[in-house]
């Protein structure tokens, strides 16, 4: 799995990086997505697919 | 109708501090009833009654659901406005750019106010910075320099503060004894101290803040009123506000004014960014965990087996959030083009109206939507929204609603209601859901 972002679009609710902490992060500054792993372990990948579908911006997407 | 979202506010309709939802009120002229129905549209009574569950979606609404995920309504004052009970019609709603959160450009609605309602919700002292009823691009601005404020990153940090006020007002209730109401004694101080330490808002001005809020909050209160009361909450902020300008601390207010931000916030949109964030940060939170413990008592299975195992909080605060929404009156938009949602084309100018109740319960999208089940996986929920005006403050929330849960069923062993559950006042009248007390006791 690859994940790709739509950094712009992202509005900081923090779903990602709540449900999948290993592979996304916050911007101090701004709060936005901060791609931690932009190919994540297929142990992580289950949580990644559920950040996609949380993501109030549908800023994530995800590519095999 | 309320509009959750980015503050899960109970908001307004001009931003800032002005009205929520006013329900019918006695004594009104013909023009203040016209006025109240272009602002504050609201959904028929069927529609908005609980009955006699009070965990459950009113009646009406759950037969409307299981029919299709978006309908044609009435208002209660006669205008038409489409109704989204579909999750994932709700969800394409809340996300879409096209759907409109600034309620005073929808076709039609200033035309129809009398002249001094006009002057009163275009002043720009009211509509400076409420972003809550802003589109992109305005409202990306003021949403970018708070969100930075408001990560799971710093939101954990304040974990062990959080635990400590909790663990305070635990400590006084059991120093009362039972019986003891849980909203006033644990439910409501808790998020209010929290936010008011993290804004900067002075804790000993609570008397004033939460009543005002109250009143804002309160379903019948005239529309003049609720102009007086956000002229109150704005004097109250313009006094906060300049005192942080003159001894600027380590809060998220002084944080703003010296935020470096071109052009500079002025003291308006301080003042309604503020009023925002502190009626959204104590009336929201407090109202779930009064409404979230009432629902715990009433599934003694599960609250033992959360008691037992407290590494489940997380799970449980999401799916009480899912179960027991807060927001029972449905967020308000208005389309800035034809749409299609849900098989419907909805037309540029119409209003339309998302319950969350009626999406959170959607059983196309859950498995036995009707049964609160704690260990559910974790999946999209609406108690926050959805779109770029998902609640802002929802990592706070989930923080303070996870330590408030473990610690009241650690420290109250025993811990039920000290009435029969139909005594239990429900907030129908109010724009945020709930209960006004919770009476409960436990074992000494």
């Amino acid at each position: 799995m690859r994940i790709t972002l739509e950094q712009d679009r992202c509005v900081g609710a923090g779903q990602c990086a709540l449900t999948a902490p290993e592979v996304f992060d916050q911007s101090e500054d701004d709060g936005t997505v901060v791609l931690l792993r932009a190919t994540p372990a297929a142990e992580q990948e289950a949580d990644v697919e559920v950040a996609v579908a949380l993501c109030p911006a549908q800023v994530i997407s995800t590519h095999s | 109708m309320t509009s959750t979202t980015d503050t899960t506010a109970p908001t307004n309709s001009t931003g800032g501090t002005a009205p929520v939802d006013t329900g019918a009120t006695t004594g009104q002229t013909d023009e203040q009833a016209r006025d109240r129905a272009s602002l504050l549209p609201r959904l028929p009574a069927e529609l908005t009654d609980h009955g006699k569950c009070p965990f459950d979606p009113p009646a009406g609404l759950t037969e409307l659901s299981a029919e299709a995920p978006i309908h044609r309504v009435v208002t209660r004052d006669g205008d038409p406005a489409w109704l989204v009970t579909g999750h994932a019609a709700a969800r394409a709603v809340l996300a879409d750019p096209r759907m409109s959160s600034d309620r005073m450009r929808r076709p039609g609605v200033l035309e129809k106010l009398s002249p001094a309602m006009r002057e009163r919700v275009l002043d720009e002292k009211a509509r400076a910075g409420g972003f809550i009823a802003m589109d992109a691009p305005e409202h990306t601005r003021y949403r970018k320099l708070l969100t930075g404020q408001f990560t799971v990153r710093r939101m954990r940090q304040l974990g062990p503060r959080i635990n400590q006020i909790v663990t305070d007002h635990l400590d006084a209730v059991l120093a009362q004894g039972p019986p003891v109401d849980l909203v006033t004694a644990f439910a409501l101080p808790v998020p209010s101290l929290v936010i008011c330490e993290l804004l900067g808002v002075p804790y000993a001005d609570r008397a004033g803040f939460q009543s005002w809020t109250a009143k804002l909050l309160t379903l019948g209160t005239p529309l003049e009123k609720l102009f007086e009361i956000g002229d109150q909450l704005r004097d109250f902020m313009l006094a906060l506000v300049a005192d942080k300008r003159a001894r600027p601390a380590d809060d998220l207010l002084s944080g703003l004014i010296q935020s470096g931000t071109e052009p500079a916030l002025t003291d308006h949109e301080l003042v309604n960014i503020a009023n925002l964030l502190l009626i959204a940060g104590h009336e929201t939170t407090a109202n779930m965990l009064a409404l979230g413990t009432f629902g715990l008592l009433d599934n003694p299975e599960q609250l033992a087996a959360l008691r037992a195992d407290p590494s489940g909080v997380e799970a449980a605060v999401e799916e009480l959030l899912r179960y027991l929404p807060i927001i029972h009156l449905g967020l308000m938009r208005h389309a800035l083009a034809d749409v299609e949602v849900g098989g419907q084309r909805i037309a540029e100018g119409d209003l339309v109206l998302v319950s969350i109740q009626a999406a959170n319960r959607d059983g196309a999208h859950y498995a036995d939507p009707d049964a609160l089940d704690l260990t559910r996986a974790r999946g999209p929920h609406l108690s926050f929204g959805h779109g770029i005006h998902q609640c802002l403050g929802q990592q706070l929330a989930r923080v303070e609603l996870a330590v408030g849960f473990t610690e009241l069923l650690r420290r109250l062993p025993g811990l039920r209601l000290a009435v029969p559950q139909d005594e239990v006042p429900l907030r129908e009248d109010m724009a945020i859901y709930g209960v006004h007390s919770l009476p409960v006791t436990w074992d000494v």
